[in-house]
């Protein structure tokens, strides 16, 4: 039984760490410039967490496969080192691994939240809402009017609350459902919740970042390969939590240029 | 320490009924009753996660019979995606609260640690029968949400706010709904702080004579431990309820800022915060990982050192570690925030003592597994159990790694992987613990032996199908597998729908394997072989009392003396290769390390 219940677990151990050695259910590909370092750290994280696993599985089962089947005579052996040595262990071979994991992990969270963006970055401003992305640029202007939530009408199509009789700095904001961006521009997203809690998540970007009431937060990133991609919401919403979706899409600076004009037309 | 003795003849024992089995003031029926709430509880839970798993496999199929449950929830007995939600968050907190908790802790901890300490009873019986049926009065509460007319709230465990303090505005089960899960919550909340109280008093002052500190089983040490966390943890959820009810019944706004439009109407609320309640929540909900777990860390040290037939390398390096634990939980519980929107450079300072709690925890697994080298392993379904923990332990906890770096959370939060991690390092592994304990001490509870083939078959399937259940979750999440979510419609998911019918095949099948473990407990509970007092030939208290179950006032006429560390094995004893705590006999080798 016990020897069975080695090999059972030295079989767990192994079955599981196929499918991530052969990467068979990966994240989407990488499009940004950041997302190489989160990438890194989470290989490197992985090699580490997976040698610890399969040594740990490996040896727990070794050690139930030799002490189960003493007989009578047998004497209580005490690992080498004893305690000391355990401790000894965790705290040079877990607590360097993981503190250098740490170290170097601050390198890319920094990039990412840490650094401002530049001052040439493209602002586009995202509301999320139930069940929705919608996406603002600012218009020749280069300002975005104000907000008023009480103007907010689902009804009449100003999902922004956007005040554009009274507003100057309104009215050639350029409201949109998709997000279009150029390739190889930052990009400083502001981002403003219209009820309840939401994420903007973006695995091809290698981006993700609650929405908070109350509290307008901001993130940049820069998309470095043209195509379609999608933004998901991560943070519970309600019940249409499953079906908040819209698509990024990466476009070259004519293309974009096109688009945006195209969209300031339909406004 | 005190001496007992001189109160034990003030014991009486119950004579009505409702005395004796209801409104009882001895510990080991409020231990039988946390435990028979906690059977109901988990199964409960276990019907729900059924029924969201084969939701989740094959989208918009009939379930037969659902409509039962709820005719608004399962038009047709298809569940719609409101219900799914409300499902979810019954099930995460029937089982984290209504199952991790008190199974482990309220449970064996009531009816084992005045045992363990030689006490004939908690110092307050009183309170202690308050905990229980105010806990119990907090399920009946949550339970009772099913039947409201828009059924449960759908928010999450976590309930975080604006969606869960701005009313049925935000959604389905977001008034009645979420009222009644925080009036739950709270007093489950009260239940367990007069549960704590208990706990550190029994353990503080109704030692028995020469049971010092260091003479207690680890299994008290880890309930010790697990009382002061849950008296500093429940106090800050319990205000955080009350003020989350303010918000819907008073009018406050606590948790809603100003500006928030809900079918286009502006809310009439200001001045809240919503990072406020994720603050104190999980101020709370990191501690109560473990407050979960760590219960489960004794039980199964105290239940593998019985059957290795021999202590730890050393008791006082796995108190250490488990007290260190429950100190870190306090300053780690950012790690659920790093996306939250809170300063990025807070999710540094969180990150660290994350990392670093890896370590305790890692000396835990060694000294574990460093004292299964060398021992005489006896297998059983209780040690089984105790080693499929040290396992999925292993298995939940490497994957901590990743969730503590703020950077790889990036990609991580809110996806499967954190679902797969918390189901086995909390989940999984407490229930392990469970059953461990289950095994080992119901021969002292009822006085029969379980089933041991029946125990063997229940263990292999369980570890088997746990496995098979929560080990994809993480490929799920590597991928971007966001949770929470009642269908797949991304495109980047569709690939991962495969995943998850393989995962409901497997939970439907580990579940069904649980009826295994029912019939045995039913079964054995009144026809099993008769057990005698000391079966597993063990050391400690609990298998010194007099009689088999022990009698109302645990050890008779007299309180027990104690004369020895809790763990002499591997000695040369006149009973063999143990002397038990109780016996004044002299040990050749003493495994005493104070």
């Amino acid at each position: 039984m016990a020897k069975f219940f080695a090999v059972t677990i030295i079989v767990i151990a192994i079955v599981s760490a196929i499918p991530i050695v052969r990467h068979t259910w990966d994240p989407p590909a990488d499009i940004s410039t950041h997302g190489g370092m989160i990438d890194e750290q989470m290989s490197e994280t992985m090699a580490e967490a997976g040698i610890s696993f399969l040594a740990s599985q490996i040896l727990l089962a070794l050690f139930i496969w030799k002490f189960s089947n003493s007989r009578p005579g047998d004497k209580i052996k005490t690992f080498p080192g004893g305690a000391k040595a355990m401790v000894w262990a965790a705290f040079l071979l877990v607590g360097t691994e993981v503190l250098a994991l740490g170290v170097f992990g601050v390198k890319a969270w920094a990039t990412v939240y840490l650094t401002p963006p530049s001052a040439n970055a493209i602002p586009i401003q995202v509301q999320a809402g139930q069940f929705a992305f919608y996406f603002r640029y600012p218009g020749p202007d280069g300002t975005f009017g104000p907000l008023h939530p009480d103007m907010i009408s689902e009804a009449n199509e100003n999902f922004f609350g956007l005040d554009t009789t009274h507003d100057a700095d309104s009215k050639d904001d350029i409201v949109t459902a998709e997000m279009a961006i150029p390739v190889n521009k930052e990009i400083h997203l502001l981002m403003h919740a219209k009820d309840v809690g939401h994420s903007f998540y973006v695995p091809a970007l290698r981006v993700q970042q609650d929405f908070v009431p109350g509290l307008d937060l901001t993130l940049h990133f820069t998309a470095t390969q043209i195509g379609k991609y999608e933004i998901v919401c991560t943070q519970l919403c309600g019940l249409g939590h499953y079906n908040m979706k819209a698509y990024l899409e990466v476009m070259s600076q004519d293309d974009f240029d096109n688009w945006l004009k195209k969209e300031a037309a339909l406004q | 320490m005190h001496d007992m003795s001189a109160h034990a003849a003030e014991h009486h024992a119950p004579t009505s009924f409702i005395s004796k089995h209801v409104f009882s003031l001895d510990h080991k029926v409020i231990g039988k009753q946390y435990y028979g709430m906690a059977l109901a509880a988990v199964l409960i839970g276990m019907v729900l996660s059924w029924l969201m798993r084969i939701h989740l496999a094959w989208t918009n199929y009939p379930i037969p019979g659902l409509h039962l449950l709820s005719a608004n929830g399962a038009p047709g007995n298809v569940m719609t995606p409101e219900y799914y939600l409300q499902l979810m968050t019954m099930h995460a907190t029937i089982m984290v609260f209504f199952v991790l908790t008190t199974a482990p802790f309220a449970a064996f901890g009531n009816y084992f640690l005045p045992i363990q300490v030689g006490a004939e009873d908690m110092p307050f019986p009183h309170f202690n029968m308050m905990s229980f049926w105010v806990t119990f009065s907090g399920f009946l509460v949550l339970v009772s949400s099913f039947f409201v007319s828009d059924g449960p709230t759908l928010g999450g465990w976590t309930q975080y706010a604006p969606l869960s303090a701005i009313g049925s505005a935000s959604g389905p089960g977001q008034g009645t709904g979420v009222v009644l899960w925080a009036i739950s919550i709270a007093l489950f909340c009260v239940g367990q702080l007069l549960g704590s109280l208990n706990f550190i008093t029994t353990t503080l002052d109704m030692r028995t004579k020469g049971m010092s500190m260091w003479r207690l089983p680890l299994s008290a040490w880890a309930w010790f431990i697990t009382s002061v966390m849950g008296l500093t943890a429940f106090a800050v959820l319990m205000p955080a309820c009350i003020l989350l009810i303010l918000d819907h019944l008073a009018g406050t706004s606590f948790f809603v800022p100003s500006g928030l439009v809900l079918n286009d109407q502006l809310q009439p609320h200001s001045g809240g915060s919503t990072l406020l309640w994720q603050h104190l929540f999980w101020f709370f909900g990191h501690p109560e990982v473990y407050i979960a777990i760590v219960p489960g860390m004794g039980i199964v040290s105290h239940v593998l050192i019985t059957n290795m037939r021999r202590p730890m390398l050393s008791h006082r390096v796995l108190v250490y570690a488990m007290g260190s634990l429950a100190v870190l939980s306090y300053m780690v519980y950012g790690h659920h925030m790093f996306v939250s929107g809170m300063n990025p450079v807070s999710s540094l300072a969180f990150s660290f003592p994350t990392l670093i709690i890896t370590i305790p925890s890692t000396i835990v697994v060694l000294i574990w597994m460093g004292s299964i080298y060398g021992s005489k392993l006896r297998i059983n379904t209780a040690s089984l159990f105790a080693l499929g923990f040290v396992s999925m332990f292993i298995s939940g906890g490497v994957s901590g790694f990743f969730l503590a770096q703020p950077s790889i959370d990036i990609m991580l939060h809110a996806t499967y992987f954190v679902v797969g991690h918390f189901h086995l390092v909390m989940a999984v592994a407490a229930i392990f613990g469970i059953f461990a304990g289950t095994y080992f001490w119901f021969p002292k509870m009822f006085g029969r032996m379980m089933d041991e083939t029946l125990g063997r078959v229940h263990f292999w399937l369980t570890f088997v199908g746990a496995y098979c259940i929560f080990m994809p979750f993480h490929y799920l999440g590597i991928a971007g597998n966001v949770r929470r979510y009642q269908a797949f419609v991304d495109d980047y998911l569709q690939p991962l729908i495969p995943v998850h019918r393989f995962i409901t095949i497997a939970a439907l099948l580990t579940g069904l394997a649980q009826l295994i473990f029912l019939y045995n407990l039913f079964h054995s509970r009144f026809w099993g072989k008769p057990a005698t007092d000391n079966p597993w030939e063990a050391t400690s208290l609990e298998w010194s009392t007099p009689t088999t179950p022990p009698p109302h006032n645990n050890f008779g006429d007299k309180l027990p003396e104690v004369f020895h560390d809790p763990y002499q094995y591997g000695v040369q004893g006149s009973t063999g290769d143990y002397v038990m705590q109780t016996s004044p006999e002299k040990v050749n080798s003493a495994n005493d390390e104070a």
